[in-house]
């Protein structure tokens, strides 16, 4: 084997659809977590409030003294907008490869085994990417405010989710579905990128993304939901 | 019959070195010229055929440095016909400890091969299997281990000892896989140029020496001509003369009958190996038969109905009116006796009007005993794909219904004639593989043609291929010299006439013609009278092809029925000397039967006073009488006796 | 049974294509689905009309020269090669739709017939192991664990079809890649270059203009000798591995 490139071909393989696709898997990990997370917080609401609201003051004072105040919410965002930019920029690169690797469509196309889940990642990121912008701009910079403008973040959730929202709650139940539906294939996708799968855990590793897509997803429907339903407010 | 051909000199093999049979090999590789290895750079090597004799062969001589060209008429070299094999490979590594070596292997080909193959050639080829193996271990051919760690071996053929190496039921696939990837190893290093989809259409001899191919580029129709100091041709078997055959579709014998008109000598071509255990014919349509391993025997019961037209079905027939009839003539092997006696056996009761399944061409194989006796949970872990195999192709759920079997063309020991050093009467025109005659004599023993193919293209052809080299480079051959032009032109003449004709017949329905004259007179049995009425069929059908032949679209194109018909009017013309081959060698030895010439219980009968020579033919011009060369055979180490399974 | 084609006819690389619909009557249930073609054949050049160009060898399932999409699906409704596809599996009536594999890196030649040159090439890079003619020690030199030998197997036992690319909504080559990564890479003789073989290969099966796998799955599911999705995960690993190491050449 020609040892003497090996270093080039290490170099340009750093840009190969397998590293694009390693580093889409390791963005999507982090944003899984920080779902994970995030969804945590929500589930503030039912305690109340107060509690809520010290929720989201307690994340702007983590880290204090060693980080300013609001320091580990700006390293925490700068994580989260690199991860976002990283997995989408690998996304687009795929899919464009994607479509260029089949420039002749078939007549005719069944699908033999693919999930509706692993069939709709591309659109379904394009629709979750344009949620978090309304979404950031609905609660976290307060821009959009169809229940009023307010300091508290509870008070701006729960305006915002009243009945006679009724259409943002939907939305955000079309979004938290579509997060997770790309995630159940996203999570076994990742685990298999990242080298993880073997004939004998495929099982497993299904049920894992299936367990943690299905958990985020009803987590988060729960805000919203209890909101609209008069459960919490 | 002396109208038929011309009886010519002798010949001898004047390469094989005397002495002790075990020192011949390394006498020849040290009397055999050397060449530099800067000067190897010089000399060019054309290989036609990728399986695992070209494969092989252009692997290990890009390797030594010399600028090899490739061709293959499939799309890629990995689909070899080499691919299909089964099996398994012979090697005499003794790892058994079962009393295997080297001289036993050796003993079982010649014995094997019905006296007619040359004792110095497979002495070569035993000693030569052992590396073999160590050479496709260390590639990375998976063949099956022990859960020691070590390599499996069974036992194949009716051979007393376990030497076959094997790789479930794909051998040749994983054996063609490690050559293919040695040899797109050296495209990769620049010493090989792969050409696919190229086929050789015709040799370029200049000045007696074989220089060239013109080959056809198959997409673009473009008729091409390479050059190099040697050609190499390892296009495999012609079993395809017969329509039906287990060979694929492409096989022909193309290269080799080209090169046959150009003055190489065709040896024993009426030698065939028809196998006992395939999948019936299940109507006309039928494009190729497929093998089933033979493997099946070592459980299986054999039998037909003892009435002719019973066509109750196999279950309800009771068991004494069955006739186990391998068991009750050869009490001895019973349904283990060797594939040209258990083919020929299948033969004379579907004759009597027993055969089974339609047509009545086929014979059951009846694995209810075995079922009841193993259990079937084992009966599946033995055989359970080749059991699935054959519910696929049939339908039929063989767990619960006697699977059918017949006999099919298989391989041909017969080839190009080539000396010790693989070298064919034209010089510089070497023939390994399937394609040459060399060491089956007639009849190969199973998972040996392997064998041969690898021993050919990384042992022996590279080894011996220098001698002739080591007088190169030749001088450059001239694009515009007359035997360049002619030969291209006869390429471009040929093919314009079979896109002329125009008729009303179809390329498939005149080889289907021809393979059923083929399988009923030159088949399982053959007698002079039948022969006599396959030549003049062949005579007139082929005259017919070239009047009534009908083939669409042009050559500048892909045009797979120009490459058939192609195919085809060479396989004619193979046809003939085949049957007049089989009609001088008036005698009974291994594949070739001569209805004339068995002892009194219908077993095969050797005149070995008379017929003991390979029948070198060589071509005596286009519809003039080939010329016969025989080459006698001399044992000096093995006792020449008559087979007996009884 | 009597049977309705629908199939991809172009005359060359260059020509546009289009579907044409043929009947083709008395087909068997013997019959092969390459048999049914060749009577359709048959018919077309005694009507003078130019026959349909298909590749095809062994008719065994073993060449892996065969394949069609029949359907939509690669290799039809059953899981095997096209050649060991039998008209069984269909029924009187039928309108069934035949189209070549469709690839950008498997260019089609003429009607169903494609080039698959690409797969040779990511072999070329790297698909081996070297060891030069003569130079190997004893067989048993190296005792092989008979788990990773049979690892080894399943994986090798791909036939080179391009099912999996032609199945794949990225048209990825990735399986085919990832079987002879994990072949040469479960067996000893395989190590040292095991590195720099997965690192080439992938760099080939890319710059062949094959698509990125995303884990769909669908080749694995078409696969006539069900080469297994992990063989894929195998070759990730592999190549972060690679990546990753601090040996240099
Ligand atoms: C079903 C089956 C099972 C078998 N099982 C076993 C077994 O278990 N053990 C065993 O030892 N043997 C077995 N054999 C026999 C063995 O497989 C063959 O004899 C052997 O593989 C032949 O190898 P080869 O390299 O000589 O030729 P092939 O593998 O036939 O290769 C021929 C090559 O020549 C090329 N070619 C041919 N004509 C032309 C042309 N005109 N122009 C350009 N290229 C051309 C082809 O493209 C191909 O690359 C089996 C055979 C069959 C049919
Ligand atoms: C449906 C239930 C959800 C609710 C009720 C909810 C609620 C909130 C609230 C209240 C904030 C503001 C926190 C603060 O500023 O202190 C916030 C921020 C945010 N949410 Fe959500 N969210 C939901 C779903 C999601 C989903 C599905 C995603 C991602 C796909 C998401 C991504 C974000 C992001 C990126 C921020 C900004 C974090 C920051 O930069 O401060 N949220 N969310
Ligand atoms: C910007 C919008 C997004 C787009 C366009 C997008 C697109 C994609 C695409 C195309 C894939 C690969 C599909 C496949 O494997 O078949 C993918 C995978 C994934 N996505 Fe997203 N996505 C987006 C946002 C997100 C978000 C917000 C999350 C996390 C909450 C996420 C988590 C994941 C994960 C975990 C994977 C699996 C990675 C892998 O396949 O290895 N994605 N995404
Ligand atoms: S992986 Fe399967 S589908 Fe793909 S080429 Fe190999 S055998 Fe064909
Ligand atoms: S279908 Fe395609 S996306 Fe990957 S898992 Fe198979 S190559
Ligand atoms: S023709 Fe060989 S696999 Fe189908």
């Amino acid at each position: 084997m020609a040892n003497s490139t090996l270093t080039k071909q290490r170099s340009e393989a750093l840009g190969s659809t397998v590293a694009l696709k390693s580093a889409m898997a390791v963005t999507g990990v982090i944003l899984v977590l920080f779902l994970i997370a995030h969804m945590y917080g929500n589930l503030n609401v039912f305690a109340g409030r107060q509690a809520f609201d010290n929720y989201s003051h307690h994340l702007r004072e983590l880290g204090e003294p060693m980080l300013p105040h609001g320091g580990f919410l700006w390293i925490m965002r700068v994580v989260l907008l690199a991860s976002v930019l990283i997995h989408t920029y690998a996304a687009v690169v795929l899919w464009r490869r994607a479509d260029r690797a089949r420039p002749v469509r078939y007549q005719v196309t069944k699908r033999v085994q693919r999930s509706y889940s692993s069939y709709t990642m591309r659109y379904g990121g394009i629709g979750i990417a344009l949620f978090v912008v309304f979404h950031v701009l609905h609660l976290t910079t307060n821009t959009i405010h169809p229940g009023g403008p307010s300091d508290s973040p509870y008070e701006r959730m729960v305006s915002g989710f009243q009945p006679e929202f009724w259409y943002v709650t939907l939305f955000y139940v079309a979004a938290v579905l579509a997060v997770g539906l790309h995630l159940r294939h996203g999570i076994w996708s990742a685990l298999t990128t990242l080298g993880a799968n073997r004939q004998s855990r495929q099982r497993s590793l299904n049920i894992i993304a299936t367990v943690i897509a299905a958990g985020l997803t009803i987590g988060f429907l729960l805000t919203p939901l209890s909101v609209t339903f008069g459960l919490v407010g | 019959m002396k109208d038929l051909y011309i009886e010519g000199d002798e010949i001898r093999d004047e390469k094989a070195p005397a002495g002790p049979v075990a020192e011949r090999w390394d006498k020849r590789r040290f009397s055999a010229k050397l060449v530099n290895p800067a000067n190897r750079r010089k000399l060019s090597v054309i290989i036609v055929g990728t399986g695992l004799a070209g494969a092989s062969a252009a692997a290990t001589l890009g390797e030594a440095g010399y600028n090899v060209k490739s061709f293959c008429y499939q799309d890629s070299p990995r689909r070899a016909h080499s691919i299909a094999a089964q099996g398994g490979i012979n090697a005499a590594k003794n790892y058994r400890n079962d009393g295997d070596s080297i001289y036993r292997l050796f003993y079982d080909t010649v014995k094997g091969g019905d006296f007619r193959s040359r004792e110095s050639n497979v002495y070569r080829l035993s000693q030569v299997s052992v590396e073999i193996i160590d050479q496709c271990v260390a590639q990375g051919v998976p063949f099956a281990r022990e859960y020691g760690g070590l390599l499996d071996n069974r036992s194949f053929g009716g051979v007393q000892v376990s030497r076959t190496f094997y790789a479930r039921g794909q051998t040749g696939q994983q054996l063609l896989i490690g050559a293919y990837q040695a040899l797109e190893r050296q495209v990769q290093a620049g010493t090989v140029e792969m050409n696919t989809r190229h086929e050789m259409l015709e040799l370029i001899v200049v000045d007696g020496r074989a220089r060239g191919i013109v080959a056809r580029d198959m997409v673009t129709g473009e008729i091409e001509t390479h050059f190099a100091d040697a050609v190499v041709l390892s296009s495999g078997g012609y079993g395809n003369v017969f329509y039906l055959s287990t060979n694929a579709m492409g096989c022909n014998v193309t290269a080799t009958w080209r090169a046959h008109r150009k003055g190489a000598h065709f040896a024993n071509p009426c030698y065939t190996q028809i196998h006992p255990t395939c999948i019936p014919v299940s109507g006309d349509y039928q494009s190729k038969l497929t093998l089933m391993s033979e493997s099946l025997r070592n459980d299986g019961r054999i039998w037909v109905p003892k009435e002719a037209g019973d066509k109750r079905d196999p279950r309800e027939i009771p068991e004494d009116e069955r006739d186990y009839y391998l068991e009750r003539i050869y009490p001895a092997f019973g349904n283990l006796v060797p594939r040209d006696i258990a083919s020929r056996a299948a033969k004379n009761v579907c004759d009597e009007g027993r055969g089974v399944g339609p047509g009545g061409l086929g014979v059951y194989l009846d694995f209810a005993d075995a079922i009841k006796r193993m259990g079937r949970p084992a009966v599946e872990a033995k055989y359970g794909n080749l059991f699935d195999m054959y519910q696929r192709i049939t339908g039929e759920n063989p767990y619960e219904v006697p699977m059918r079997i017949y006999p099919a063309v298989h391989y041909t020991m017969g080839g190009l004639w080539v000396d010790y050093d693989l070298q064919s009467s034209i010089p510089g025109l070497f023939v390994t593989g399937e394609a040459n005659f060399s060491d089956h004599g007639a009849n190969r023993l199973g998972a040996s043609a392997l064998m041969q193919g690898l021993a050919d293209g990384y042992f022996v052809l590279p080894n011996t291929i220098n001698d002739y080299l080591a007088a190169g480079p030749f001088e450059k051959v001239d694009e515009s010299s007359p035997e360049v032009e002619e030969a291209a032109a006869a390429v471009r003449a040929r093919i314009d006439k079979l896109l002329s004709i125009n008729g009303d017949r179809t390329v498939d329905s005149f080889h289907k013609e021809l393979g059923h004259i083929m399988w009923d007179y030159c088949g399982m049995e053959r007698s002079e009278e039948g022969l006599r009425k396959a030549v003049e069929r062949i005579r007139e059908l082929r005259e017919e092809f070239w009047q009534n032949v009908r083939v669409l679209g042009t050559n500048e194109e892909l045009n797979q029925s120009l490459e058939k018909a192609g195919r085809v009017a060479d396989f004619f013309e193979l046809a003939e000397l085949m049957c007049i081959d089989a009609m001088h060698r008036r005698e009974s030895c291994g594949g070739h039967f001569r209805a004339e010439s068995q002892t009194e219980d219908g077993e095969a009968l050797r005149h070995d006073d008379e017929f003991a020579y390979v029948a070198a033919w060589e071509f005596g011009g286009t519809g003039e009488p080939p010329v016969l060369h025989k080459e006698p055979l001399e044992y000096e180490y093995v006792e020449m006796k008559q087979r007996s399974y009884k | 049974m009597n049977i309705t084609l629908r199939v991809w006819r172009q005359k060359g690389p260059d020509d546009k294509g289009r579907m044409v619909t043929y009947k083709v009557e008395d087909v068997s249930e013997d019959m092969s689905f390459l048999e049914m073609l060749d009577v359709l054949n048959e018919k077309l050049i005694l009507e003078g009309e130019e026959p349909v160009a298909f590749d095809h060898d062994c008719r065994e399932g073993i060449c892996g020269a065969c394949g069609v999409v029949i359907d939509g699906e690669a290799h039809g409704p059953e899981t095997t090669t096209t050649c060991q596809l039998h008209m069984r599996s269909f029924s009187d009536g039928d309108t069934i739709t035949v189209e070549p594999w469709r690839a950008k890196a498997f260019p089609v030649i003429k009607d169903l017939v494609v080039d698959r040159g690409s797969f040779d090439r990511i072999i070329q890079a790297g698909g081996y192991v070297s060891a030069p003619t003569g130079t190997a020690p004893d067989a048993h030199a190296m005792p092989v664990p008979k788990a990773d030998a049979d690892r080894a197997f399943d994986a090798a036992t791909c036939i080179g079809c391009g099912a999996c690319v032609a199945a794949c909504p990225n048209a990825s080559g990735m399986l085919f890649t990832a079987a002879k990564v994990t072949h040469l890479g479960m067996l000893p003789q395989g190590q040292p270059e095991r590195e720099a073989r997965v690192v080439q290969m992938v760099n080939q099966h890319d710059a062949e203009d094959f698509g990125g796998c995303t884990n769909i799955g669908e080749c694995a599911a078409v696969c006539p000798k069900g080469i297994p999705l992990d063989t894929i995960s195998q070759l990730n690993r592999d190549l972060l591995g690679s990546l990753t190491s601090s040996r240099s050449e």
